[in-house]
């Protein structure tokens, strides 16, 4: 459709599509979170809380969908979020280079650091994703043990290591960094913005971020400091792996 | 030569323009596009005047000096817009607006135009507001209004202290419209230093591009010289840096009449001057005299300050003199009742040469939330000039060179004494008389831009003339002669810029032919203007290169003009002996200081000849009559 | 008092530049910047040497042709024009490096000077109203709020001197752009023309390649108008609108039955 490749073709319409993916990203961002805090209910008994939400949601929506076809369908998303977004970053940000024939002036005239590194952050959020799937979703990092299904056992054992803590408590300032400009901005962007709610906005985005990054840097912290305790059974482990694998 | 009819249609002033409206020849729509009309300058007048021939079909080509036609100097007018629109319900009408423009003008303007321009006035409004002027609103959403110096009703129309800016943008974006759909074309930076006439008609002009200095030739079937004021001729005014008279002297030079060249308005509340660096003078709405009240200490040399002077220390010598306009007493009045104060060695500041303009009574009385919505921007500029608050401590202003009343003399259909050379806005001589009332330029501008002249341009377009290219023998030589001036410009390579005497002139200028004349001063002044002129010929020196930017050149050819202008206005001061309007003569006044005019020997337009550089300009005189109004002593008291 | 000034020399579009120092005493704090600039000029004439150029009209900070970026921050120090500048805010015996606005779009001409005639296209390809010269309604008959017209009043006051796109890191004349969307689209009078005005002036800002925004902020911040990022956020839902909203000015054909 002509009037889609127009938008998507003039740097204002690009920069809403980014702003949608992002608003994309950052709702998953925050359904994420609050995924990943069933892992505070602790070890539980026969099966970990984190466990049985991470059951639960292959079978959302069962049998109107096949299993685990609620998850992909947002992977799906997800990763047309991301490729689109960044496809749309980086095409914006090469037309702005040009756009500026010297990097002058030396002096940024208030603007925060924040929004002046966005790119930056962005990238380096990009490979900690990656890192993170191959950790987490592929099961591919195994330095420590990693099983199917497991996933708290899984957690508490990586979050032994103090550079998978480290890791991850980085990641996750960089995700901040990234989220205090993007919400505000995407706001902006999107044209949702009025003078009369402009400081609230502001406002709000920082609380959002703060909110994102301390819920998901609850888990290793947690696990690290040992307030999360070991998995309970090593039986509980085998038959839950062995179940739902 | 004899000076041409007025071409005043015949009937009551009430009908004259509805009568030529009626009467004129029309170009037919299929027609309009085989006319081309050149417009020089961007501002009010020549914009609207661009945008509104375009749009009824005519091909235009506008020129300006600016890098882009939002710029021109009417931006920078603050104080609004008059209107007989009577929406504040005063009883305002027409002939008040008339008969308050032919007053505030000292009975010295032609009464037909005058009663035009207040019959225009309200398109004018609506005009503006259509193009999404935001003239500042009433709680209801209704238009607001104020008043200005010199009437006593409500009918001036605002937006902030930034209505000629406003006013500017929508007439500028309706040119802008038009060069979009392709009828107007907008040659920004390209400055005219020449017209061409072919058999006696103005049909092109010679513009330098000022980017790369190529000197290009512009034919057409009427040229409209919309190029502004001169009052630069003082050096220090509110007008633009580029501000110049080059366009309307190069016409003059090729005998369109120069019509009483020493009416200018010097405004009483600007920015006092600080020092000798100084390169402008920067304006203070007259609105402020709404709520301002202007004093000075009693005792001379009183160096409290201000604000520990007590009330009866103060001298309100607006209020006292002029009880019934007090503050809002005229601006050739303020003006030179601040001049005689400070004469008498009541002024403030470090020159002396200043009055307060107070608003503490206006603040008590009606809070600070007001005052700030009322004048919030003007109040800050002058606190960004001046490192004063004016909330706290009353403004210091000064009188300024502001505005010229005189100009091209043209006709009823605005049309100057060479046939298809029209001038309008405050390059003609206009309808303001010896003195123009606030909130009235605007007014003139674009009546003439919006409503007069796209009538009486296409009425002369249905004439008889042969095409006309760039290659006739009169471009050519109108091109040698712009050559051999710049030529004779960068040949003279002394080691003294423009500006240098520029400055000297401006302050001869300024001394002799400003608020107040006498015969012996302006002697002395063309005395010393010619000497100046001669040191300009032997010790200028522009930055080399002819053909390229050169801004140098551009400024030392504009001073080349004013110091031939300069000379003429002294000519004209001399040769009217009276005093009205801004034109005081001192040995023409009333026992307490008023201007005494002289009805019986000078109710006329002077309008004067050009006869080469080492001739003396003749004066042909239009006879002013006055069939609508009494003639009577002006009096604000 | 008295400055070393370091100043961008480029004699033609194109040309390369370089910075020429100067040194210049015995200036009033209460000149202006662009007055203590006339007075080197004044001096260089008198030495022969070829002057400064920069463009000035006003110098009362309303005409928008002030183009100086001094010491990195388009028109100054202080948020308001170059001419409005006054020597008084700097330091006697500082440094101070002046430039021309830089970007893409507005390509210099000689030395301070710079072409902004890409912000007059922008502006034609739907910067007005399409009323045209001729009888218009009553004003009064279509009422305007005072918070409305002071909104559009807040806009409509740029002065279109581009230092927002000089002090972008992108180039773009978003903030320009905006501001006047803002002043229309917000009145009564702008209607007609408000879906297709936003996505008009966007192309022609896309064509004359100014960069897009990332909400930086910093043209809001050197704006010597104080015109807010706020205009920037209506350009955007404007644009949406426009595009992808329902064009009022395109309604179903009708069709007989």
């Amino acid at each position: 459709m002509i009037p889609v490749a127009d938008f998507w073709n003039s740097t204002v319409g690009k920069k809403t599509v980014v702003a949608v993916t992002g608003t994309i990203l950052v709702g998953y961002l925050i359904l994420h979170m609050v995924g990943n805090l069933n892992s505070l209910f602790g070890p539980g008994g026969a099966e970990p809380r984190v466990d049985w939400y991470s059951g639960w949601l292959r079978e959302i929506a069962e049998p109107l969908f096949p299993y685990a076809g609620v998850l992909w369908l947002a992977r799906v998303i997800l990763l047309g979020s991301i490729v689109i977004h960044i496809t749309g970053v980086l095409q914006l940000n090469s037309r702005n280079r040009a756009a500026r024939p010297s990097r002058y002036p030396a002096r940024r005239i208030g603007r925060s650091w924040e929004s002046g590194t966005m790119l930056v952050s962005g990238l380096l959020v990009l490979a900690f994703i990656i890192f993170h799937i191959l950790q987490f979703t592929t099961l591919s990092i195994t330095v420590t043990p990693l099983e199917h299904g497991a996933v708290y056992f899984n957690l508490y054992n990586a979050f032994q290591e103090w550079y998978f803590v480290v890791i991850y408590l980085a990641a996750l300032v960089l995700v901040g960094i990234h989220l205090r400009h993007g919400i505000w901005s995407l706001v902006q962007t999107l044209g949702l913005d009025s003078p009369a709610r402009n400081r609230g906005i502001r406002y709000g985005a920082t609380a959002l971020t703060l909110v994102i990054v301390i819920g998901f840097a609850l888990v290793p912290v947690l696990f690290w400091t040992g307030v999360l305790g070991a998995p309970e059974t090593e039986a509980a482990i085998a038959s839950l792996a062995g179940g739902t694998a | 030569m004899n000076l041409p009819d007025a071409k005043i249609p015949p009937g009551p002033i009430e009908k004259k323009w509805q009568t030529w409206l009626d009467q004129h020849r029309l170009v037919g729509p299929n027609n309009r596009s085989d006319s081309k009309v050149i417009v020089i300058g961007t501002g009010l007048a020549g914009a609207s005047a661009a945008a509104s021939l375009a749009a009824q079909g005519f091909r235009v080509e506008s020129f300006c000096f600016q890098d882009s036609s939002r710029r021109a100097h009417s931006i920078a007018a603050q104080g609004g817009i008059n209107a007989a629109k009577d929406y504040a319900n005063e009883g305002d009408s027409v002939r008040r607006l008339f008969h308050d423009t032919m007053k505030g003008g000292d009975f010295r303007s032609r009464e037909a135009n005058v009663w035009r321009l207040a019959e225009l006035s309200e398109n004018i409004i609506d005009q503006a507001v259509a193009q999404g002027v935001p003239f500042n609103r009433e709680y209801g959403g209704q238009l607001a209004t104020r008043s200005f110096g010199g009437v006593l009703v409500q009918r001036t129309f605002y937006s902030r202290g930034q209505t000629g800016q406003q006013l500017l943008l929508g007439a500028y974006s309706a040119l802008q419209h038009q060069v979009a759909s392709g009828n107007a074309v907008v040659h920004d930076r390209h400055e005219m230093l020449d017209l061409v006439l072919v058999d006696g008609q103005a049909r092109g002009v010679i513009v330098r591009n000022l980017v790369t200095g190529e000197i290009e030739r512009h034919a057409a079937d009427a040229v409209i010289l919309a190029s502004g004021g001169y009052t630069n001729v003082y050096y220090l005014s509110t007008n633009a840096m580029g501000s110049n008279v080059t366009a309307a002297w190069r016409a003059h030079r090729h005998g369109a009449l120069m019509a009483n060249p020493c009416y200018t308005q010097i405004h009483p509340t600007c920015i006092p001057q600080s020092g000798e660096y100084q390169s402008k003078l920067t304006l203070m709405s007259e609105s402020l005299r709404n709520d301002g009240r202007v004093w000075v200490p009693r005792k001379p040399g009183d160096d409290r300050a201000p604000t520990d002077i007590p009330d009866q220390e103060r001298y309100y010598y607006l209020e006292e003199r002029y009880p019934a306009f007090g503050n809002l007493a005229p601006r050739d009045i303020a003006s030179r009742a601040a001049k005689v104060v400070c004469d008498d060695g009541l002024g403030v500041g470090g020159t002396g040469r200043g009055v307060y303009l107070d608003f503490r009574d206006a603040i008590a009385e009606r809070g600070h939330d007001v005052i700030e919505g009322r004048y919030g921007n003007l109040f800050e500029m002058y606190e960004n000039i001046t490192g004063d608050n004016p909330y706290e401590t009353p403004m210091m202003i000064y009188p300024a060179p502001h505005y010229a009343m005189g100009g091209l003399w043209v006709d009823y259909e605005l049309q100057t004494t060479i046939p298809g050379l029209f001038a309008i806005g405050e390059a003609n001589f206009s309808d303001h008389g010896a003195n123009r009332l606030g909130a009235s330029a605007l007014m003139q501008t674009l009546a003439d831009g919006y409503f007069i002249a796209p009538h009486t341009v296409a009425h002369y377009l249905t004439g008889d003339r042969e095409p006309v290219s760039t290659s006739d023998s009169a471009f050519e030589q109108a091109e040698d002669a712009v050559e051999s001036h710049i030529t004779r410009l960068m040949d003279v390579d002394g080691t003294t810029a423009a500006q240098v005497f520029h400055r000297e002139m401006g302050n001869v200028m300024l001394d002799n032919c400003g608020m107040a004349r006498n015969a012996e001063g302006l002697e002395r002044a063309l005395t010393e203007i010619r000497a100046i002129k001669r040191d300009f010929w032997s010790d200028l020196r522009v930055d080399p290169g002819r053909d390229e930017f050169n801004q140098s050149l551009e400024y030392a050819n504009r001073v080349s003009d004013f110091l031939e202008l300069g000379e003429l206005m002294c000519v004209d001061a001399l040769r009217r002996e009276e005093s009205c309007g801004g034109h005081f003569r001192e040995e023409h006044q009333t026992p307490d200081g008023e201007a005494l005019r002289d009805d019986d020997r000078f109710a006329k337009v002077t309008a004067w000849e050009y006869r080469g550089e080492q001739g003396d300009p003749v004066p042909h005189d239009e006879p002013l009559t006055f069939e609508n109004v009494k003639l009577a002593t002006r009096s604000y008291k | 008092m008295k400055f070393k000034l370091e100043i961008w020399r480029q004699f033609e579009t194109g040309e390369e530049g370089h910075f020429e120092t100067f040194e210049v005493d015995g200036i009033d704090p209460e000149a202006s910047f662009l007055e203590m600039l006339d007075q080197l000029n004044e001096r260089l004439t008198g030495e022969k040497r070829r002057t400064v150029a920069f463009d000035s009209d006003c110098r009362e900070g309303i005409c928008g042709s002030c183009s100086l970026v001094i010491d990195d921050t388009p028109h100054g120090p202080r948020q308001v024009t170059s001419c409005q500048t006054y020597m008084r805010d700097f330091e006697d015996g500082s440094t101070i490096r002046v430039e021309p606005f830089r970007s893409t779009s507005f390509p210099v001409i000689r030395d301070l000077v710079t072409d902004r005639g890409a912000l007059d296209r922008v502006i034609q390809a739907g910067g007005y109203t399409g009323a045209t010269t001729g009888p218009q309604p009553e004003p009064n008959s279509m009422p305007v709020a005072p918070e409305v017209q002071e909104r559009a009043m807040d806009a409509a006051i740029c002065i279109g001197c581009g230092a927002c796109v000089a002090a972008c890191p992108n180039g773009s004349a978003m903030l320009f752009t905006g501001a006047k969307v803002t002043h229309l689209n917000l009145l009564p009078q702008g209607q007609p023309e408000r879906a297709n005005r936003a996505i008009a002036m966007v192309d022609q800002m896309d064509q004359e390649g100014f960069g897009g925004c990332t909400n930086f902020g910093e043209c809001s911040r050197v704006c010597p108008q104080e015109i807010s990022l706020d205009v920037i956020g209506m350009l955007n839902r404007e644009y949406r609108r426009g595009r992808l909203g329902k064009r009022p000015k395109d309604p179903p054909a009708m069709r007989a039955q």
